[in-house]
């Protein structure tokens, strides 16, 4: 099984129309997804490579019935975008938009979790999510995944989301889903939203964990892995050599004071029983001995 | 961003938060003009992005012409943790009756904002917070709701202000509030929050910080970049939009993601290198940004080695491989660069690098081999 998406996730792009949208779109539908339309305001009735666009969500989904929505729209009109899907009936919204305001991140996750509570939003500033084989919403890459699991992978960082797949697929080991939570300040699915739903999908028997520097959430995911989790779990944490009190591109990622460093973050992992790795390449071969034993 | 205290003022009196009346200077001169405009005494400040300025003798209080030009020139050129000053904040001395704390802030594990106010400010709020935590009142907010007067009453009394504080502090605090949401800040703090004999309450300092996100929407944020006294090597960077932050080592970094980009840096140590730069090209890339990062590395003199390290996503990497092309002809690339290429369109990227292969140029095909490489050349 996976987490959050399957083959029977019926997609709708909002932004289709423009260069992201169409390119990482067109390549998830390539890719098998099912990508059933298309949202851009005043461009409704025409179509992308055969794909329909509505003027609205609404129409979109009343349309095609599609469930999930990829939002690849600007920072200023992302979190617009992200309230239109909710209001018009989509269950999983994932949005990569990167550069959103915090203002604008708080206010929308807080009106998303108080006026759509069945809603998931991944993101914003993500990857997306592949489960190999069966559906790929977002920018990853989908040749460098492997279908058949067992292997659950939950990150924080983009294009280390990449690596930490390239790493296990080029081993042998499949993934059953790969989620890429973005490294923003407020995300809408968290580490432990991951763990939680990996500990309970029967063919995930392990998990991979990429977490960086700044925040507490590794710290958090720790004390649940404790309390709550019996698979194996592996982890990286990015930003061992980051120097202290400098913002390193996510505004995520950025150390202040003591709490939020790799250090600090690899300590509270290793004692929630995690296997702690030093760099990407060492979690897949870990990760590779820990798939061989079970 | 983060804002010199004269900015962090500047920008509070847009939201009615009452500060001192005073000015820059640049000079003694300046200094002594601005001193004779606002009226003695005074409080001749270091401007600096650090804390501790009053213990390292940046802050001075000057009640005559004379002590105003003897504290300006011996604090123009002070060495506060390596700023060095260039600026100061000349302000009518207020009298203090009492010193408050208070912020606002993003509370990221509850995923909404946080006041905290005290009554004992004029300290660090990491020692108030570590020595006697009840002294702060915490206050969650949810953005959606926000902050209103009838709350803002309740925490400045159970806050433990005194009661002549309490209603101008009531009112202030929403002005922050709305400066810290409405204004994009990440950090908005006031310490001390002060109370006169007089019963006025005011901002004697401004800490705050901008979320860069928001640029787009203040206009009135470039005047505060003019002013930044940042490294040559950021600047520039800074100026061809990207992500860079200068280091002591010798091996240049370019990576697609923060992420990743710190993961370079780890992996370069871990083989026994040092990084000379983070610098993170964002996501989607172009040729454009990619040659100007290599000639934002290519100007630090102590780069020895370079490593681009790719992985696309919503970079593509034939774009990546386009921009190093343009770069080499564009500019003499001093130092001789390892590629490590994976990822969107890699195949097409790696084809398009092949017949330009040399010992100034090489790929490897993993990260870590990679690392190696551009350590062994750095040395």
């Amino acid at each position: 099984m996976s987490i959050f998406v399957d083959e029977s996730t019926t997609v709708i792009v909002q932004g289709l129309t423009g260069s992201q949208g169409r390119f990482h779109g067109l390549r998830n539908r390539a890719y098998g997804t099912r990508v059933v339309g298309g949202v851009t305001p005043g461009k409704g009735g025409t179509d992308v490579e055969g794909i329909p666009v509505f003027d609205s969500v609404r129409e979109a989904v009343a349309t095609t019935g599609a469930t999930a929505s990829f939002i690849a729209v600007p920072p200023r009109f992302a979190p617009a975008a992200i309230l239109e899907a909710a209001e018009g009936g989509i269950e999983f919204i994932v949005c990569i938009t990167e550069g959103i305001p915090a203002q604008d991140e708080a206010l929308t996750y807080n009106r998303l979790v108080e006026e759509h509570p069945g809603v998931r939003l991944l993101g914003p500033n993500c990857p997306g999510i592949i489960s190999p084989g069966k559906c790929n919403i977002g920018i990853t890459s989908g040749d460098i995944a492997l279908p058949g699991g067992p292997v659950g992978i939950v990150s924080r960082s983009g294009t280390l989301t990449y690596q930490a797949l390239y790493e296990l697929s080029q081993k042998g080991v499949g993934q059953t889903t790969c989620v890429g939570i973005g490294g923003d300040p407020v995300p809408g699915t968290n580490f432990i939203d991951c763990l939680e739903a990996f500990q309970a999908d029967p063919e995930t028997r392990a998990v991979m964990m990429i977490g960086e520097i700044g925040g507490s959430e590794e710290e958090r995911a720790a004390q649940w892995i404790a309390q709550n989790m019996d698979k194996p779990v592996v982890a990286y944490v990015a930003g061992v050599t980051a120097p202290p009190g400098r913002k390193m591109g996510h505004a995520g990622a950025i150390i202040s004071g003591s709490k939020g460093t790799a250090q600090a973050k690899m300590a509270a992992l290793a004692d929630a029983g995690v296997r702690v790795c030093q760099n990407p390449t060492e979690a897949g071969e870990a990760m590779v001995e820990i798939v061989r034993a079970l | 961003m983060d804002l010199f205290e004269y900015q962090g003022k500047q920008y509070f009196a847009r939201y009615g938060i009452p500060v001192s009346p005073g000015g820059v200077a640049d000079t003694v001169e300046e200094a002594l003009g601005v001193a004779e405009r606002v009226g003695f005494p005074v409080v001749v400040k270091a401007q600096v992005k650090v804390g501790g300025r009053g213990k390292a003798g940046g802050v001075k209080l000057a009640t005559t012409p004379d002590e105003v030009r003897t504290h300006a020139r011996g604090i123009l050129g002070l060495d506060i943790k390596g700023h060095v000053v260039q600026r100061l904040w000349v302000e009518h001395a207020s009298e203090i009756a009492k010193e408050y704390y208070a912020s606002f802030t993003l509370d990221r594990p509850n995923k909404a904002h946080l006041g905290m106010l005290s009554a004992q400010g004029g300290v660090e709020i990491e020692v108030v917070a570590a020595e006697n935590p009840e002294a702060i009142a915490m206050l969650p907010i949810d953005p959606v709701r926000g902050l209103d007067v009838a709350t803002a009453r309740r925490w400045v009394a159970d806050a433990g202000l005194d009661e002549a504080a309490r209603a101008q502090a009531a009112d202030l605090l929403v002005a922050l509030y709305r400066c810290y949401t409405e204004g994009d800040c990440d950090l908005a703090e006031i310490n001390p929050l002060i109370l006169t004999p007089g019963g006025e309450v005011h901002a004697l300092d401004a800490k705050v910080t901008l979320d860069d996100n928001a640029a787009f929407r203040h206009p009135e944020w470039d005047e505060f970049r003019g002013d930044e006294f940042e490294d040559p090597r950021e600047r520039r960077a800074r100026e061809k939009g990207l992500n860079y932050i200068g280091l002591d080592g010798s091996v240049g970094i370019i990576a697609n993601g923060a992420g990743l980009a710190m993961s370079t840096l780890d992996v370069v140590n871990q083989v026994g290198g040092s990084a000379a730069n983070f610098l993170d090209i964002g996501g989607g890339a172009n040729a454009d940004v990619m040659a100007a990062a290599l000639e934002v590395i290519n100007a630090d003199p102590k780069v020895r080695s370079i490593f681009v390290n790719i992985f696309g996503g919503i970079t593509r990497v034939d774009e990546v491989a386009q921009g190093v092309l343009e770069a080499l002809a564009r500019v003499e690339i001093a130092s001789p660069i390892v590629l490590r290429l994976d990822g969107t369109n890699a195949v097409e990227g790696r084809a398009i690098l092949a017949p330009h292969l040399n010992d100034r140029l090489v790929t490897e095909p993993t990260m870590l081999e990679a690392a190696r490489r551009a350590v062994a050349l750095a040395r």
